[in-house]
C-alpha cells in the first residue's frame, strides 16, 4: 500500500481563481520548502514546493496561476492549460489536482471546479477561507456538494493552516486511486458559449442544493468601495496613498541605504587592509566592491516600495487603483495596471518591470517595460542634484517657486510626458491589435496576511540580487578594467583616467558627442555611468581629479569646476540626456528577463539612445543660439 | 409598470436588472463583437438568468464600472458591458 522511497514524488497541481488563497494555501503545505523559477521560453513565475503527508510521504506541489477557466487568455493561463493537458515537456504530468475555491464565493468559483472535473483527473475540492464563510453566516453542505460534485471537499484555511493535514490525506487517498487505476486520456476543447452557460446552470442547481445560508452580503467591501470609488475622493485616496507610498520610500529608506553605504565602504576599506596593493585591491576594491555596492544601495528602496505593493495587492486595492485609472491610461493604449508599474518606476525601473507581471496582455505588458525607464528614477537624483546645483540659479520665480525645483520638476515632467508618447506610438505601430479588455474581478477586500507578504518579500530581494548582482558584478569588473588601464604614465599630468581605455574612448566618441556640447570630460564620465546612473557623479570627480576625504567638500569643489569647465547649454542638454539615457545596465538585464527577447530589450535600449541623442542636442543647439542671441 | 430591456454599459450607478442576453443580442446588430469577448463576458459571470447591479463608476468620466454579478464585483469598460443586455427593474 505504501509507495517504496524510491519512487519520486508524484506531482500535485494546484488551482482555482484568481483571489481564492491559492497561494496562501500553497504556502500553508510546503511553508519555506518551495522555490520559485520560471518556465523556460516564458516569464510566468513557476512556483513549487514539497508537502509532507500526515502519513510521512512526500508530494511535489505545483502553484499554477489563477484562472477563471482554461481558455488561455494571457501566457499565464496558457502555462496552466498546458501543464494540465501534460503538454510540456518540462512539467511531468499532475497525478492529482487540487481546485481551490473561496468558500465565501463558491457560486463563482464552481464553474472552474466544473471544468477542471471535466478533464478526468483526479481532484480534490479545497474550500478555503472557511473563517471568512463562517463570520458572513454562509453554511454549505459539504455532503451535499461531494455527492453533487463526486470528489473530496475539503474545509480549509490557509492564512491559519487549517484542514492542510486532511486536504494532504485526501490527496494522498486519490493517489493511491490512480495507481490502482488505468491512466486516462486527457481530453479539453475550448467550451462554446452556450457550454459555458450550460455550467452555469449546473452550478446554479448545485449551490442551491448545497446551500444551507446564503448569510450575509460583504457589505463592508461595498462601504469602503463607495468612499474609495467614490467620484471626487477617489483619486483624492489615490494620490495620498501613493505620496506616502514614495513619502515611505524615501523616507525609510535613507538609514538603511546609509547603512548599506557604510557597510560597503568598511568591507573596501578592509578588504584593502588585506590585499596588497595592486591592480587586483583595485578591481576588488574600487571595481567589485564598489560597483556592486553602487546597486545593492537600492535594495532598501525596492523592498519598501515592494512592500505597500504586496500590501495593495493583498489587500484587494491595486484592482482599485488599476480600476480608477484605467480611463488615464487608456487613452495611451494602456491597461490601467500599468499604472502601478509605471509609478513604482520612479523609485527603480527595475521593481517596477517585475510588477508589470500582473499585465496578462503581452502587448500591453511591453508597452510598459518599454517606457519604465523613462519615469525618472532616484537613481538619476544625484546627477540632477549636482548639475542643478552648479549650473541653475538659486532664484525665486513666480514669487514663491524655486527655480531649482521647477527645473526637476520639468525633467519629471519630460520623462513622463514622452513615455506617454512613446507608449502611444507603439500602441499605433510594433504592438498594434485589438484594445485588450479591462474586464477584471474587484475582489473583496481582505486583510493582508504576514506571511504572504514576507514570502512575496524575500522572492523579489532574491530576484533583485541575483539577477541585478549577476549583472552588476560582470560589468562592473570590465567598466573597472577600461577605466583602469592602461596606467598613466609616471610623469604623468593629467588625471590617470585619462590615459586608460575609458579615457581613450571617451576621447574617441568625443566628436560624436561634440553636437550635444559634451566634451571628452562627459564622454568618459559616461562610460562607468553605464554600470548605475549615479556613478557619473563619483566619475566626473575623478575625471575633474577632485580630491578630498569629505563628500560634501568633493561636491562643493566639484560644482565649482563645472561651472567654470561647461557651457549652460552643456549643463542643460546632460540633464536632458539623463532623462533619457539607458545608462542603467541592471534595468535592461530585467527587461531581457521579464521580455525573454534580446530583439525587444536591444529596441528598447536603441531607442533610448537616440533619443537622449537628439533630445540634447536640440536641447544645446537651441540653448546655444537662444544665449549667443 | 413595463420592464425596459437595457445595454449594461448605458446604465447608470445603482440601476439594476437581470440579464437577458450576452453576446451580439438584437440590440448590437450595429456593433461587430470583438473576438472572445462573450466567452470572457460569461466567464466573469454575466450569464442570462443572473442578477446584475451596477454600483460604482470611475471618476470623471465614468467609465469603467464595476458592476456586482454572481457573488462578486467586476470592473468592465461601458464598451464591453455593452455586450449585456438587462431586463431593468423598474421603480
Amino acid at each position: 500500500m505504501n509507495t517504496p522511497a524510491t519512487v519520486p514524488a508524484p506531482l500535485v497541481a494546484l488551482t482555482g481563481n484568481p483571489n481564492c488563497g491559492k497561494t496562501a494555501l500553497f504556502n500553508a503545505l510546503t511553508g519555506n520548502r518551495q522555490k520559485v523559477a520560471n518556465y523556460p521560453g516564458v516569464t510566468v513565475e513557476r512556483r513549487e514546493g514539497i508537502a509532507v503527508t500526515p502519513k510521512g510521504h512526500t508530494l511535489k506541489l505545483l502553484d499554477l496561476p489563477g484562472t477563471y477557466s482554461l481558455d488561455p487568455k494571457s501566457p499565464d493561463e496558457e502555462i496552466a492549460l498546458e501543464v494540465l493537458l501534460n503538454k510540456r515537456a518540462d512539467v511531468e504530468a499532475p497525478s492529482v489536482l487540487v481546485a481551490v475555491a473561496d468558500a465565501t464565493n463558491l457560486e463563482r468559483c464552481l464553474n472552474f471546479v466544473l471544468e477542471i472535473r471535466a478533464l478526468g483527473k483526479p481532484v480534490v475540492l479545497a474550500l478555503n477561507m472557511m473563517d471568512l464563510a463562517e463570520n458572513r453566516g454562509i453554511e454549505l453542505d459539504l455532503v451535499v456538494l461531494e455527492k453533487e460534485l463526486l470528489i473530496p471537499v475539503v474545509p480549509t484555511i490557509a492564512v491559519r493552516k487549517e484542514g492542510t493535514a486532511t486536504l494532504l490525506d485526501k490527496v494522498e487517498e486519490a493517489l493511491a486511486r490512480v495507481r490502482a487505476s488505468q491512466p486516462v486520456q486527457i481530453v479539453w476543447h475550448r467550451p462554446s458559449p452556450d457550454e459555458l452557460r450550460a455550467r452555469f446552470t449546473e452550478v446554479d442547481r448545485i449551490m442551491k442544493l448545497a446551500t444551507k445560508s446564503k448569510g450575509r452580503a460583504a457589505e463592508w467591501t461595498r462601504r469602503i468601495d463607495d468612499v474609495v470609488l467614490h467620484p471626487w475622493f477617489g483619486h483624492v485616496i489615490l494620490l495620498t496613498i501613493m505620496a506616502f507610498m514614495f513619502q515611505a520610500v524615501f523616507a525609510w529608506a535613507e538609514p538603511f541605504m546609509d547603512l548599506i553605504e557604510a557597510g560597503v565602504e568598511s568591507f573596501g576599506v578592509l578588504a584593502s587592509g588585506v590585499l596588497p596593493e595592486g591592480p587586483l585591491q583595485s578591481l576588488l576594491v574600487d571595481g567589485i566592491i564598489a560597483g556592486v555596492g553602487s546597486v545593492l544601495v537600492f535594495l532598501p528602496q525596492i523592498l519598501i516600495l515592494f512592500l505597500f505593493i504586496l500590501i495593495l495587492e493583498d489587500s484587494g486595492y491595486m484592482a482599485r487603483a488599476a480600476f480608477l485609472m484605467d480611463r488615464s491610461m487608456g487613452k495611451v493604449g494602456l491597461h490601467g495596471r500599468a499604472f502601478i508599474p509605471l509609478l513604482s518606476s520612479f523609485a527603480c525601473a527595475i521593481p517596477g518591470i517585475m510588477a508589470t507581471r500582473t499585465i496578462s496582455n503581452r502587448r500591453d505588458r511591453l508597452a510598459t517595460i518599454f517606457i519604465a525607464p523613462l519615469m525618472t528614477c532616484s537613481a538619476r537624483l544625484p546627477v540632477y542634484a549636482l548639475l542643478i546645483a552648479a549650473f541653475i540659479p538659486n532664484a525665486t520665480v513666480f514669487g514663491f517657486f524655486g527655480l531649482q525645483g521647477l527645473v526637476l520638476l520639468g525633467l519629471y515632467l519630460i520623462g513622463i510626458a514622452f513615455a506617454l508618447i512613446v507608449a502611444w506610438v507603439l500602441k499605433k505601430t510594433s504592438l498594434r491589435g485589438p484594445a485588450p479588455s479591462f474586464m477584471m474581478e474587484l475582489p473583496t477586500y481582505k486583510r493582508p496576511s504576514v506571511r504572504n507578504i514576507g514570502f512575496g518579500l524575500w522572492e523579489r530581494a532574491k530576484i533583485f540580487l541575483r539577477r541585478a548582482g549577476k549583472y552588476i558584478l560582470i560589468t562592473s569588473m570590465i567598466l573597472w578594467g577600461l577605466a583602469s588601464f592602461p596606467k598613466a604614465p609616471e610623469n604623468a599630468t593629467e588625471p590617470a583616467i585619462q590615459y586608460s581605455l575609458a579615457g581613450k574612448i571617451g576621447n574617441a566618441i568625443e566628436p560624436v558627442l561634440r553636437p550635444l556640447g559634451f566634451d571628452w570630460r562627459i564622454a568618459t564620465g559616461l562610460i562607468p555611468g553605464f554600470a548605475a546612473r549615479e556613478v557619473m557623479v563619483s566619475s566626473l570627480a575623478t575625471v575633474f581629479a577632485v580630491e578630498s576625504e569629505d563628500e560634501g567638500e568633493v561636491e562643493r569643489s566639484l560644482v565649482e569646476k563645472l561651472q567654470t569647465a561647461w557651457p549652460l547649454p552643456t549643463a542643460l542638454a546632460l540633464l536632458v540626456w539623463y532623462v533619457f539615457s539607458p545608462q542603467c545596465l541592471a534595468t535592461f538585464a530585467v527587461t531581457k528577463r521579464e521580455t525573454n527577447s534580446w530583439l525587444w530589450t536591444g529596441a528598447n535600449f536603441l531607442t533610448l539612445l537616440v533619443m537622449a541623442y537628439v533630445f540634447a542636442m536640440l536641447t544645446y543647439q537651441i540653448g546655444t543660439v537662444l544665449l549667443s542671441a | 409598470m413595463s420592464k425596459i430591456t437595457r445595454l449594461l454599459g448605458h446604465m447608470q450607478c445603482g440601476e439594476k436588472g437581470t440579464i437577458v442576453s450576452v453576446g451580439s443580442g438584437p440590440m448590437r446588430e450595429d456593433k461587430p463583437e470583438k473576438e472572445g469577448l462573450t466567452e470572457r463576458l460569461l466567464e466573469m459571470g454575466l450569464v442570462e438568468g443572473s442578477r446584475v447591479e451596477v454600483l460604482h463608476e470611475a471618476p470623471i468620466s465614468g467609465d469603467p464600472i464595476a458592476v456586482s454579478v454572481r457573488g462578486a464585483l467586476v470592473g468592465l469598460r461601458r464598451d464591453e458591458a455593452d455586450y449585456v443586455e438587462v431586463l431593468e427593474d423598474s421603480e
